[in-house]
């Protein structure tokens, strides 16, 4: 029965990049929660996780930001937040490792907490999922089968998870536990989803291969170059989509796909499209409201083609 | 070619052979590689302390040199010079002058922490590197790296505002670094854009150029991070022996 499913309401934690250049992913994502029936609340007055960047001046003020986050969740009185961006979620998962191993991490973290003025956060109170834990859990494959209008059925699939939704391992502690948990060298929640949305899920070894995200601006040759291997090896592979579940991994595969095109004059065919669009649009909604429009990458011709949107 | 991880070896001190014959025995071709002997005296002992007293370098003592990051490194794909496990190496036998040898490489890591998933003695070769180009940096090595200018600019929009904007940081970052906007790739990705709906993007940019997003009741926060930040700067530099910033 449906009661027994944990995650039906949770906290939400768009992040930055989800109100600027992904959108797109937070419009896809609220969309598909609410044809589902599942609630999310947004945390209220969030502020930015530190990306991949803050850990660079210095670990410890990443850890509290997410760690402010994750208080505000507590005194919201939840004890889920759900992240879709993998950046967001990574960090907010470290913040929960550090905070628990680490007794500098901790020291740093009360002293800042208690400046700023709010609740310090302690482990062990909130727990953080990504938006592909969310939607495994709270709906599954099951009923996401069984509410398809629009299946994705001939929709040839290269599911594409990036770095840090798996890495460093021992942050996610409950991935890699057997039949029914994540795996973080063959993850597989998006193929799961996008399977019972009727899509043909490719074999693709580059599932948790690096785009270059961090340095998408600061060393763009390299990111270009990482791009089109994902690329050229997802056409190589036969998929016609390539789907993501991070802003940052989208935006890179995007503007990349772009720039190997105009700088190296390399094109390639492959769409980029977030599963939630995905999604969405197998769950019967229409391509606007899952904001395909808003992609930099332009799928709606087709989208068209195999009858969605 | 027998000699593994060849680029390694100074160039003048390799010697090769188009003929060779030793006792007799014709060794020529694949077994007339041979690497003149050097002695080293000039070792920077301090190096590895150093390094380990930054943030992310904590865990350097514990290399075995497996090798393990170098195989799994996204950079050593594209880039066989990029090589974290010699670095260990070097930065762990004080070997500074090798060291700076890949000095304007360093930065190029890419955080992707394939690394770290498989370093079996958890030295977090991902944060290693970070330090390492840190040092070089504080240490007046290399100039600041255009990976560290967009991580400065991006923190600072952080602690300032609780949050960033992503077309702010964008136009900085290119300001920053003398770049100009009208990129082609940059100019069609835009256009695009643009193209497909432009009354809601024109809208939407306008309104983020006029009000960038911020967390709300967050000066206590941006004055606690920031000192913070001072006094890890500070730290940071006394354990490099480097007088305090804008001391000199």
């Amino acid at each position: 029965m449906m009661a027994d499913k944990k995650y039906k309401k949770v906290a939400y934690y768009p992040g930055c990049a989800l109100e600027s250049s992904g959108h797109a992913y937070n419009a896809s994502t609220k969309a598909v929660g609410k044809e589902l029936g599942l609630e999310l609340v947004e945390l209220d007055n969030w502020n930015c996780c530190g990306a991949m960047e803050v850990k660079n001046i210095d670990p410890k003020i990443q850890t509290y930001l997410s760690a402010r986050n994750l208080s505000i969740a507590e005194d919201m009185g939840f004890d889920t937040v759900m992240a879709p961006c993998n950046g967001c979620y990574h960090n907010l998962k470290k913040a929960e490792y550090d905070l628990s191993h680490d007794d500098k991490s901790v020291e740093v973290n009360a002293r800042l907490s208690g400046k700023a003025g709010h609740n310090t956060y302690e482990p062990g109170k909130v727990e953080t999922i990504h938006a592909l834990d969310w939607l495994k859990e709270a709906v599954g494959e099951e009923e996401i089968a069984r509410r398809v209008k629009n299946s994705l059925k001939g929709m040839k699939i290269a599911n594409y998870y990036g770095c840090m939704y798996t890495r460093p391992r021992h942050i996610f502690p409950e991935k890699d536990k057997g039949p029914g948990t994540e795996s973080t060298a063959k993850p597989h929640f998006m193929d799961d989803i996008l399977a019972a949305a009727g899509a043909e899920n490719v074999e693709f070894p580059l599932k948790t291969a690096c785009c270059g995200g961090a340095h998408a601006l600061s060393d763009s040759d390299t990111s270009t170059k990482l791009v089109l291997n994902i690329l050229t090896t997802a056409e190589a592979c036969g998929a016609e989509v390539i789907a993501t579940e991070c802003p940052t991994c989208h935006t890179g595969l995007e503007m990349h796909q772009i720039r190997a095109e105009k700088v190296l004059g390399r094109k390639t065919n492959v769409k980029i499209l977030y599963f939630t669009q995905l999604l969405g649009m197998a769950l019967g909604l229409s391509a606007n409201k899952v904001a395909v429009q808003e992609n930099f990458s332009d799928s709606r011709k087709f989208l068209k083609e195999k009858g969605l949107g | 070619m027998p000699i593994h991880e060849k680029s390694l070896i100074r160039p003048e001190k390799l010697v090769e052979h188009e003929h060779l014959v030793i006792e007799g025995m014709d060794v020529s071709g694949h077994w007339s590689t041979f690497i003149e002997g050097r002695s080293l005296t000039d070792y920077n002992e301090a190096m590895q302390d150093e390094i380990a007293a930054l943030p992310g370098g904590e865990n350097i003592h514990r290399c075995w040199q497996c090798g393990s990051c170098t195989n799994a490194c996204t950079v050593n794909a594209i880039n066989p010079e990029f090589n974290p496990r010699y670095w260990i190496y070097l930065i762990r036998l004080g070997m500074e002058e090798e060291l700076l040898r890949d000095k304007d490489i360093i930065w190029q890591c890419v955080s992707c922490n394939k690394c770290t998933y498989a370093c079996p003695r958890d030295v977090v070769p991902e944060a290693v590197m970070k330090a390492t180009a840190h040092w070089l940096e504080l240490k007046g090595h290399t100039p600041k790296s255009p990976s560290m200018i967009f991580d400065e600019g991006f923190s600072d929009q952080v602690f300032h505002s609780g949050k960033i904007e992503d077309s702010l940081v964008l136009r900085n970052f290119f300001k920053a670094t003398g770049q100009p906007l009208t990129q082609p790739w940059l100019v069609a990705m835009v256009t695009g854009l643009i193209k497909r709906f432009p009354v809601f993007y024109l809208i939407r940019l306008g309104l983020l150029t006029l009000f960038h997003p911020k967390t709300k009741r967050w000066g206590k926060a941006r004055a606690a991070i920031h000192e913070y930040v001072e006094e890890c700067e500070t730290a940071n530099r006394k354990a490099l022996g480097l007088d305090a910033k804008g001391a000199e």
